[in-house]
């Protein structure tokens, strides 16, 4: 988690003008189909092109969950506790369902977390922190406390209270906790660009132009971080799927749904321990590392977009 | 001077809104609160005595009263240490309940966190001062894998191998049974001994980060004027690697320092609660599964506030180290 704070720092520090550069690169020649300039230089990095054929297994296990699961996640008709066999590769649970397909049902959950509580986080970290960074004066003074405040309150307890307080639990109650807890970094790192690109002279501009504060900010100041806005998109992403497997870890989740976090809070919990079921204990736990780090190598390309240093040949 | 006064308000000011923040989560729901846990613990087919309501009235204070007169009261409250009775624990008071958890956690993270941080800046100067050596090359390529692995998993796993498999060590709780907890070395032994798992959970991803950040940093301050200006002087390798570019490079971790702790602590939740250890972890896990809302909340607020302090102990530290910071506005 810390490292990925690391890089969101050091890109702030950085900044830079997206799309200048972007216009520069796409008109260089020699390819035949038009590959938009960020694309390409994302594919290029070495570790992003390996976290994207990652993320695209993942995603592909997760739309097609139905096709390649062997049966349903549900199914408890077979026997429980089992271990890895030709007919359950990993195994079965306590309840007798099969391990290997809940594990793929898994992908799907976490990546709908990640998604949706990855964009609403960074949605609030973007309003916030632009309009604190923009306005600057007594509304930065007020809204940078309570970024401060967001990135100082310990994320997991206070989503801890809040989820047992929640009189329904379910999948968007979780998305909905993750989201309202997790937004302090992006919001302190899209504060720290805006103030930086604000001094430019197409922002001098646009104000002697008579234009909008929302205008300005949303169609001038956005289209040039949108790098940082993905990054810290995918950082927050990330986090929510760690999250999620978290909370679902402590008992939180939602009991219907089947994620990696469930998974291992059976396992725990069921006595695989005991039984020696260490395919249980171990897959779920090794997908979410693998998806998370998925996550962190695209954003070793995307960071390469505004920062031409991090580039490979 | 003007730094520090800007520190001490903010710190104030993050200790008022952590409070309020607590007074306000079980309020969000709308109605009665107190009726709506009554009425929660009653669904989950739970007995609900006497004792419970008074327990939740006295942590949500007289619902008759206007809000104001309910915040004025939970503050005055607060203040004066009256978290309420445990009812998971009755009689015992929370803050009963708490005072025995809280220094198994203290110690637990605070020792993971400053073995974390020694070992993540060592290596980190390390990599940064050889790099693109082998170590700097390994740690650059692997960090995105192992840096993501969930405490929680490593703990797991930990706990199936040494534990269970192969029985090197306990496989619950925070101490042997036949040495109560006191200040002897029987007991500091075992206690040192069940916290060994525990804390190598935290510890095996604990020091990525800081490496990390740690060579980050110093590759910049490597490349700048001043450590130029020391090797045209002529200046060991030695004095140029730790007085020039590790102590500069050092300041940014002392934020970080306390930052961390609050992600660390969500760590410990988890890993507590698969050892059983007897820290804040378990407590909070054990309230949230007996509904045990007193505590669960007071917890909350005794975490929030000791990650606040480690906050501007590190805010307060960095102004003493980086006379720029003290002078200058901050961004």
């Amino acid at each position: 988690m810390s490292m990925q704070e690391g890089q969101q720092i050091t890109l702030a520090d950085a900044p830079v003008d997206d799309l200048h550069r972007m216009e520069q690169l796409d008109e260089e020649p020699g390819s035949r189909f038009h590959v938009p300039a960020p694309v390409r230089i994302v594919w290029q990095n070495r570790k992003a092109r390996v976290g994207l054929v990652m993320l695209a297994i993942f995603a592909l296990a997760a739309i097609f969950a139905p096709v390649i699961a062997p049966y349903d996640p549900h199914d408890t008709s077979f026997f429980p506790s089992e271990s890895p066999s030709g007919d359950h590769w990993l195994g079965t649970t306590q309840a007798g369902e099969d391990i290997w397909s809940q594990l793929i049902w898994g992908a799907r959950t976490s990546l709908i977390i990640g998604a949706l509580a990855g964009t609403f986080s960074t949605l609030i970290g973007l309003v916030i922190g632009m309009i604190a960074g923009y306005a600057g004066g007594i509304i930065d003074d007020i809204l940078s406390f309570f970024i401060n405040l967001a990135l100082v309150v310990p994320t997991l307890p206070l989503m801890v209270t809040i989820s047992a307080y929640s009189q329904v639990s379910g999948i968007a109650i979780i998305i909905i906790v993750i989201s309202v807890t997790g937004w302090g970094w992006g919001a302190r790192v899209k504060r720290s660009q805006i103030i930086s690109l604000r001094e430019r002279d197409y922002i001098t501009a646009s104000i002697f132009a008579g234009d909008s504060m929302v205008r300005i900010v949303f169609r001038e100041i956005m289209p040039n971080m949108m790098s940082l806005i993905v990054a810290s998109f995918i950082g927050a992403a990330g986090g929510a799927i760690g999250a999620e497997a978290g909370l679902a870890f402590l008992g939180l989740g939602d009991p219907q749904t089947v994620s990696w976090g469930t998974m291992l809070m059976w396992a725990n919990n069921s006595g695989a321990m005991l039984t020696g079921q260490w395919a249980y204990l171990f897959a779920p736990g090794l997908a979410l590392a693998l998806l998370i780090t998925s996550l962190t190598l695209v954003n070793f390309g995307v960071d390469a977009i505004s920062n031409p240093h991090l580039r490979e040949e | 001077m003007v730094y520090f006064i800007r520190k001490v308000f903010f710190f104030l000011l993050t200790l008022w809104a952590a409070v309020t923040l607590n007074f306000i989560i079980p309020r969000v729901q709308g109605g009665d609160p107190a009726e709506a846990i009554v009425t929660k613990l009653t669904g989950q087919n739970q007995a609900v005595n006497p004792a419970q309501i008074e327990a939740i009235r006295t942590m949500l204070g007289v619902p008759d009263e206007p809000i104001w007169r309910q915040y004025i009261d939970y503050l005055d409250q607060t203040l004066h240490g009256n978290f309420g009775i445990s009812y998971s624990y009755f009689p015992y008071t929370v803050l009963h309940m708490i005072s025995e958890a809280l220094p198994w956690t203290l110690v637990l993270v605070g020792i993971t966190q400053i073995i974390s941080f020694a070992i993540g800046t060592a290596l980190g100067t390390w990599a940064a001062w050889r790099r693109n050596g082998r170590f700097d090359s390994f740690v650059s390529t692997f960090a995105a894998f192992f840096g993501t692995l969930p405490y929680f998993w490593i703990a797991l796993l930990l706990l199936y191998l040494f534990a269970f498999k192969w029985s090197w060590f306990p496989n619950s709780g925070g101490y042997d049974g036949d040495h109560p907890p006191g200040w002897n070395l029987d007991f500091i032994r075992s206690a040192a001994y069940h916290s060994i798992l525990p804390a190598v959970s935290i510890l095996v991803t604990g020091p990525i980060g800081w490496i990390m950040q740690m060579r980050n940093t110093m590759i910049q301050t490597l490349g700048e004027d001043y450590t130029r200006l020391a090797r045209a002087k002529g200046l060991s390798e030695r004095r140029i690697a730790f007085t020039y570019g590790a102590r500069n490079a050092i300041l940014p971790n002392v934020t970080g320092f306390a930052l961390s702790l609050g992600g660390l602590i969500g760590g410990s939740i988890l890993v507590e609660q698969i050892f059983n250890y007897p820290g804040m972890g378990r407590l909070m896990f054990e309230a949230i599964g007996n509904r045990d809302y007193p505590l669960i909340q007071t917890i909350f607020l005794f975490l929030t506030i000791g990650v606040l302090t480690a906050n501007f102990i590190a805010d307060l530290l960095y102004g003493v180290l980086d006379p720029r910071v003290r002078r200058g506005g901050e961004s």
